[in-house]
């Protein structure tokens, strides 16, 4: 019996997804052939807690050179746990984004809006016992980008985690709410399913508000779970 | 179950100051890096290198490709992750936005065959712009052809496309380097797998 559950692919977009013109040409065209998977896909990374330095968990601090960011600042919180509901301790959680002005530190970033000399727009930070992370940064703002005409990326932080073994590798973005955009992006809109959807886009929290500091939201990220492994509690 | 898995989404274009800082010259610290196994680590020392081809055989310069693999023993490391290792780490990450020919490259050991295969591989993950959901593939060795003719999940590959997991051994002033592209689609579209 493989380590971990099957994918959900009802809860991902197809390889290739035609309103994602990228994937035209650079998404898989035969489907990926199944294999029983065992020792190497339910064996992966683990990292340290050195690995995460004092200020990598706070976007608003960690790419200083003169003052501070701007924008809104926000703190993101959020659980890392399978689809049996099991916290995933100890897990990396790495994030970059656009900075308030919808412009990335990336050198091939050509669009027309201001870099931010305070804000480098990457960091990390990882789950504790419970599988909860957080980390601040600033509320990143929205981009053209070439897909269509008058295409725009809705405001978004890329997420990336390993999880418990290679097979669960995910790579994701976290949505806002209420963001007119979503409705218009092909990349968020390829997921067919409108709950799995729905799992993309963070909720405004006022209880993880910060009082005259910043913005709450919660964003979980759920994995795979593993198989013949029930709910411990 | 009793949640939904999260969706996959792209690593889009501009994950390098994020994922690969140090390899593309960003000012942030790196949790891995190009180097599987450091000077130090036990094995035959070997470099990985390769190109990603598009649908139009471009070559792609900005995909982000990541292994893990055992070590010499067939063993997955239980270690942390830890980029100042000189040892065996297990894990690589690299772009291939920095190479002038647009390759990515790995050094590291080749490994030994663990418990449930019957020969060595690397474990591979592809992540591109143009990517919704990364696609996992494997590495082969080309000088293992009596351990791959017994491997189960390559020989659960048709005949005819076994290839595209199979890195070809060269030997250069640098060292043993095994080379494989990657192709994302056409008559030479490598295989991926549904792990």
């Amino acid at each position: 019996m493989s380590v971990f559950k099957p994918r959900d692919w009802g809860s991902h977009a197809p390889l290739i997804a035609p309103g994602y013109k990228s994937t035209l040409l650079r998404g898989p065209s035969r489907a990926p052939l199944a294999i029983k998977s065992g020792l190497t896909e339910g064996t992966g990374p683990r990292f340290a807690p050195a690995s995460v330095r004092e200020l990598d968990f706070d976007l608003t601090k960690n790419g200083i050179t003169n003052g501070a960011p701007l924008g809104e600042r926000i703190v993101v919180h959020g659980r890392v746990l399978d689809t049996d509901g099991r916290p995933q301790p100890d897990i990396v959680v790495e994030v970059w984004q656009a900075n308030a002005a919808g412009r990335y530190v990336h050198k091939v970033d050509q669009h027309d809006a201001p870099l931010d000399p305070n804000f480098r727009g990457s960091g990390r930070c990882m789950t504790d016992a419970n599988g909860n992370y957080m980390f601040y940064t600033i509320k990143p703002g929205a981009y053209p980008w070439g897909n269509h005409f008058n295409a725009w990326r809705p405001n978004h932080i890329h997420l990336s985690v390993f999880g418990p073994g290679f097979a669960t590798r995910l790579v994701t973005q976290m949505y806002f709410p209420g963001d007119p955009l979503l409705d218009l992006d092909p990349i968020f809109l390829e997921t067919k399913d409108a709950a799995a959807r729905e799992r993309l886009i963070a909720k405004f929290s006022i209880e993880k508000t910060e009082e005259g500091f910043a913005l709450g939201y919660q964003f979980d990220i759920v994995l795979r779970g593993r198989n013949g492994t029930p709910m411990e509690n | 179950m009793a949640y939904g898995e999260t969706p996959s989404q792209t690593v889009g274009p501009y994950f390098a100051y994020g994922l690969t800082a140090g390899q593309y010259g960003y000012d942030f610290s790196d949790i891995v890096n190009p180097t599987v196994a450091g000077p130090d680590a036990d094995g035959q020392h070997i470099r990985i290198t390769g190109t990603v081809f598009d649908g139009e055989g471009n070559r792609v310069n900005d995909a982000m490709i990541e292994i893990w693999q055992a070590d010499s023993n067939g063993v997955y490391s239980e270690n942390p992750v830890d980029v100042a290792d000189s040892g065996f780490r297990g894990l690589g990450r690299c772009g291939t936005g920095t190479d002038a020919d647009n390759r990515f490259w790995f050094e590291t050991i080749k490994p030994g065959v663990v418990e449930d295969a019957k020969a060595p591989f690397v474990n591979v993950i592809v992540f591109m712009r143009g990517m919704l959901v990364h696609a996992f593939t494997r590495f082969y060795f080309d000088d293992e052809a009596a351990l791959n003719a017994k491997d189960d999940v390559l020989q659960s590959v048709p005949a005819d496309r076994r290839d595209t997991l199979i890195a070809k051994r060269v030997e250069t002033s640098t060292g043993i380097e095994y080379r494989i592209d990657i192709h994302m689609q056409g008559n030479a579209e490598t295989v991926f797998f549904d792990v």
